[in-house]
């Protein structure tokens, strides 16, 4: 009787974060015309979760191109269909493998670095403060985050799957010796717009995910130092799994 | 804070290059490219027996150039025939009216694609014509079929002819049928 309960208590809590969660994006959408006349407050946001992403992003991204070569080469050479290298690295890097990671390594970079940020705004009572200056914290601080990192989020992605593509034609052509017309006309043959759109709308709907986890976690973070660390914590686990989540969604809808 | 040209550098080439980025995938990752509005074209049909696994967006050739792409694949119910409208490019409006479409494989396994065979005529397709002249797509199993149904007959002949011993019993039970 006392684990139903417990269950059932706990069933409540999920839905209470849920709603909590959603009611804060709402709220976050109805400032968000406002917080776009400030547009130089989402530039920064832009460049702290976007351009300081980069070059980890740009390195994640070769090294995954490049085992995406090795492997795909080994793989098809068995059926002796090297040339089908290019559009497998495409496919997989640009609908799977670059919105993903790079949710993943956002999540880890750009997501803590956001609800750390705000945890300790709240922890030093710098909300409060705004509030009190009937400055919307909101509109001011958690809005133009928000926005920077859904906007940094598709453009991260792209670059991400463009870098794999180059590490994957110089495991696959340079070095395992694919022939890089089959590996590039291939690509073109098999490769569809719809795929391209794929990965964008995906990477979207993952930056919306990340960004709103963890400026979520960070407002609402308990005002203490242990409450930062764990709000922190929550943002990438909770980020990864909701990104996991969502992409098997969207995959399967988009087939 | 960096200061704000560092800042706006900063910003302005993470932009620039996730820009670049996604141009790169759109127009040269796929075979579509950026397409600003369409070109100018027209429609023409054919019908065919089969059209193996053409889809709508297979590019339809002429001489190996590329002159247009299948738009709209039907099944007309009366003839039992899959009806493939084409949009050329209105570049190539000299097609004769007797040309022939046939349904060729890209490669050993690749797609299908529709070649187009110049004919004779002196009037050319304009939007809305058909094409008469089909040849439809290759199935690779009926040709597999077709060839181990040779293979087969090919086989009994030269065993019949190699081994005399077995001809005459294999002959026998048919001979005595007959005989009945």
């Amino acid at each position: 009787m006392k684990v139903i309960k417990e269950l059932w208590q706990s069933l409540i809590d999920a839905l209470i974060g849920l709603g909590s969660v959603v009611r804060f994006l709402l709220r976050m959408l109805m400032v968000t015309p406002g917080a776009l006349l400030r547009f130089d407050l989402i530039v920064q946001q832009i460049f702290n979760s976007g351009a300081l992403s980069l070059v980890i992003i740009m390195l994640a991204g070769l090294f995954v191109g490049m085992v995406l070569g090795l492997q795909g080469f080994t793989l098809l050479q068995r059926f002796g269909s090297e040339g089908s290298l290019g559009v497998a690295a495409a496919i997989g890097l640009v609908k799977e493998l670059g919105p993903v990671i790079t949710a993943l390594l956002f999540a880890g970079r750009a997501g803590t670095a956001l609800a750390s940020e705000l945890g300790l705004m709240r922890a030093t009572d710098q909300l409060s403060a705004m509030e009190m200056m009937a400055v919307d914290p909101i509109k001011r601080v958690v809005a133009p985050r928000f926005l920077g990192g859904v906007i940094a989020m598709p453009l991260l992605a792209a670059i991400f799957s463009v870098i794999g593509l180059y590490g994957a034609q110089l495991v696959g052509v340079q070095i395992m010796g694919v022939d890089s017309g089959s590996f590039w006309s291939q690509m073109r043959a098999g490769v569809d717009l719809r795929d391209i759109r794929e990965g964008i709308v995906k990477s979207l709907i993952f930056g919306v995910a990340c960004s709103l986890i963890a400026v979520y976690e960070g407002y609402y973070a308990t005002p203490t130092a242990a409450g930062v660390g764990r709000a922190t914590t929550r943002t990438v686990v909770t980020s990864a799994v909701v990104v996991l989540f969502l992409d098997y969604l969207l995959t399967s809808a988009f087939l | 804070m960096p200061k704000t040209s560092t800042l706006n550098l900063g910003t302005g080439t993470f932009v620039a290059l996730g820009f670049a980025a996604l141009f790169f995938l759109t127009t040269q990752t796929t075979s579509r490219g950026l397409s600003f509005g369409t070109p100018p074209h027209y429609d023409v049909t054919a019908k065919f027996d089969n059209i193996g696994d053409l889809r709508v967006g297979s590019p339809v050739s002429m001489a190996g150039v590329e002159i247009g792409r299948v738009v709209k694949i039907d099944f007309d119910t009366r003839e039992y025939k899959a009806v493939v409208t084409m949009r050329l490019n209105d570049k190539y409006n000299l097609i004769p009216t007797d040309s022939d479409a046939s349904i060729y494989t890209q490669g050993l396994l690749g797609g299908k694609f529709i070649g187009l065979t110049a004919g004779g005529a002196e009037t050319y397709l304009k939007n809305g014509d058909q094409i008469d002249f089909t040849q439809s797509a290759f199935v690779l199993e009926n040709l597999i079929g077709q060839f181990l149904a040779n293979f087969a007959k090919g086989s009994g002949q030269s065993g019949s002819a190699s081994s005399k011993t077995d001809a005459p019993a294999a002959t026998a039970p048919a001979a005595t049928e007959k005989t009945k």
